[in-house]
């Protein structure tokens, strides 16, 4: 199914967004965001990461033999992350001791390998490029927003400047694991509310039909099989 | 029973036990030791009992007018929640942070997960470990009883050097949070309950008797960890919860017990100076899975195994 160009970069930002629609990537979601920062420094380096290997994958598309694909895949992935971790380690020491393992781990990425396999490996190169551009925006707006949220009530700060915390005691269970699965759930709940109000469908039962990611998918329709078992 | 059951075949036995019914049993069961909590620390200790009553009827009647469902505030549980949460807290924690813990209780823990019946741990004790967590400072504040300026630590956290005596530990008169002080009342409570058959005994005396038993076994002093700390009000009246509790009688065994054991092991090897809270969480959540292997065999039931 052919897109307008548009359409595949805004896929990304709210209707196909890889965090709260398809619901991938969710451990580093969870990890980095105590704090904003973190959180742009996190999706800026997925997306840096995602465009390339989509641009590479794309083009090197009709030379991958389909048995190996994912072997192929991750190494031109693992390719990129390490440049990406050089450039921080560099560049941005303070970002690269927040995000610590997260940073080497965009290799396993699911959102990164998921558009590889989904988007890049049957689309040409700019549409694969536009993909990865607005699904990484899309994975950094989420981040931003969830580290923002976490690092206000958490800490009483924004970007690492003091707005209620010297007024307030901040939330500390914000910034440790149970706030994290809390914002993230009412993030999710929020997207849904977003999408029923615009009239697509809700993800509570995983199937073709209701699928966030059918337009991209050469078996909607047919059913993954996943959604075999578990019907 | 506020929802309407539809039954079959006559004949019918009708109990006269309501959801507010037994609600109020609890509440009445917690009065003596909330008035005397209230009498040992003082009109804080009254503010912030009522402020959490008062704001977690509040957020359920508000949450029911704006989901548009029945209001259910008339069967009290949220009285009970607010009662309960209310006398968990020290003095030191101010009225905003009772607020916050009390919405946390009702809608996040009781309500986003369908209501009374539906929450997957006790809500009072739910809140009370986002508070602890959260708000660590004025959760571990405690003020001597009638001397409001002083605070000091609960006896829990003087075991070693013996601060307070067997004898004013158990009628109470020593600092902590606002109702866990007296065993006596609490104890008085439960038998309150167990008269009027709301609880069984079964759970208080299996967690009130490992944590004794384990703290013992670790090289503790059982009766000093029995009568301090949030024993006695965790055991008498929040482990029972029926929504979070097992219903079959081994079952309650296991998840008492267990309370108990756990209770114990945080104490002597964590970092906390206390386990209650989060050892009822646990078997709470452990709760459904306790029912599952506990249920009773149906008369005449033969093991797959061993069918002919």
């Amino acid at each position: 199914m052919k897109q307008s160009k548009w359409n595949v970069f805004t896929n990304g930002l709210l209707r196909e967004n890889p965090t709260l629609r398809l619901v991938l990537g969710t451990c580093p979601t969870l990890a980095v965001t105590t704090a904003a920062k973190n959180g742009v420094g996190m999706g800026i380096a997925a997306t840096i990461v995602l465009v390339c290997s989509n641009a590479v994958i794309s083009l090197l598309r009709n030379v991958i033999p389909e048995k190996v694909r994912i072997p192929a895949f991750i190494t031109i992935i693992a390719g990129f992350v390490s440049v990406v971790q050089m450039l921080v380690k560099a560049f941005l020491p303070t970002i690269d001791t927040a995000l610590g393992i997260y940073l080497p781990l965009i290799v396993v990425n699911c959102i990164i390998l998921a558009r590889a396999e989904m988007f890049a490996s049957k689309n040409s190169f700019v549409p694969s490029v536009l993909d990865g551009l607005g699904m990484g925006i899309g994975f950094t707006a989420v981040l931003t927003l969830m580290g923002a949220i976490r690092e206000f009530l958490g800490a009483g700060t924004l970007f690492s400047l003091p707005i209620t915390a010297k007024v307030i005691d901040p939330m500390i269970i914000f910034l440790l694991p149970p706030g994290g699965f809390f914002v993230f759930g009412m993030l999710v709940a929020a997207s849904n509310a977003i999408a029923k109000r615009r009239g697509k469908p809700i993800v509570e039962k995983m199937g073709c039909e209701n699928c966030p990611a059918k337009d991209s998918c050469e078996n909607a329709g047919n059913g993954c099989d996943e959604a075999k078992e578990a019907e | 029973m506020q929802n309407k059951l539809s039954v079959s075949t006559s004949p019918h036995i009708r109990h006269f036990d309501t959801t507010a019914g037994i609600m109020l049993d609890v509440i009445i069961a917690l009065l003596p030791a909330t008035i005397f909590g209230c009498a040992l620390f003082g009109l804080k200790a009254v503010l912030l009992v009522t402020v959490c009553i008062a704001t977690c009827v509040a957020a359920e009647a508000v949450w029911n007018v704006i989901l548009k469902k029945p209001q259910t505030i008339g069967d009290l549980s949220a009285v009970v929640t607010g009662l309960i949460l209310g006398i968990n807290l020290p003095t030191g924690v101010p009225v905003w942070v009772a607020i916050i813990g009390s919405i946390a209780a009702i809608i996040v823990v009781k309500q986003m997960f369908g209501g009374l019946g539906h929450n997957f741990v006790n809500p009072a004790m739910g809140a009370r470990i986002i508070l602890m967590v959260s708000f660590p400072a004025f959760m571990t504040t405690f003020h001597e009883p009638l001397v409001h300026t002083v605070s000091s630590a609960t006896p829990i956290a003087l075991e070693a050097s013996k601060a307070v005596s067997y004898k004013n530990l158990f009628f109470g008169m020593h600092s902590g949070s606002i109702g866990e002080t007296s065993a006596f009342l609490l104890l008085v409570g439960g038998i309150y309950l167990v008269v009027r058959r709301v609880i069984s005994p079964i759970i208080p005396v299996c967690f009130i008797g490992a944590t004794a038993l384990f703290t013992y076994a670790f090289g503790g002093d059982g009766i000093y960890a029995i009568l301090s700390g949030g024993v006695m009000l965790g055991a008498i009246f929040m482990a029972t919860d029926y929504v979070t509790s097992p219903t079959t009688n081994w079952g309650k065994v296991i998840y008492g017990v267990a309370c108990g054991i756990i209770t114990a092991v945080i104490r002597k090897f964590g970092s906390l100076p206390e386990g209650v809270s989060y050892a009822i969480i646990l078997m709470n959540i452990l709760t459904p899975h306790i029912n599952t292997i506990t249920t009773a065999k149906p008369f005449g039931y033969v093991k797959e195994g061993k069918k002919q």
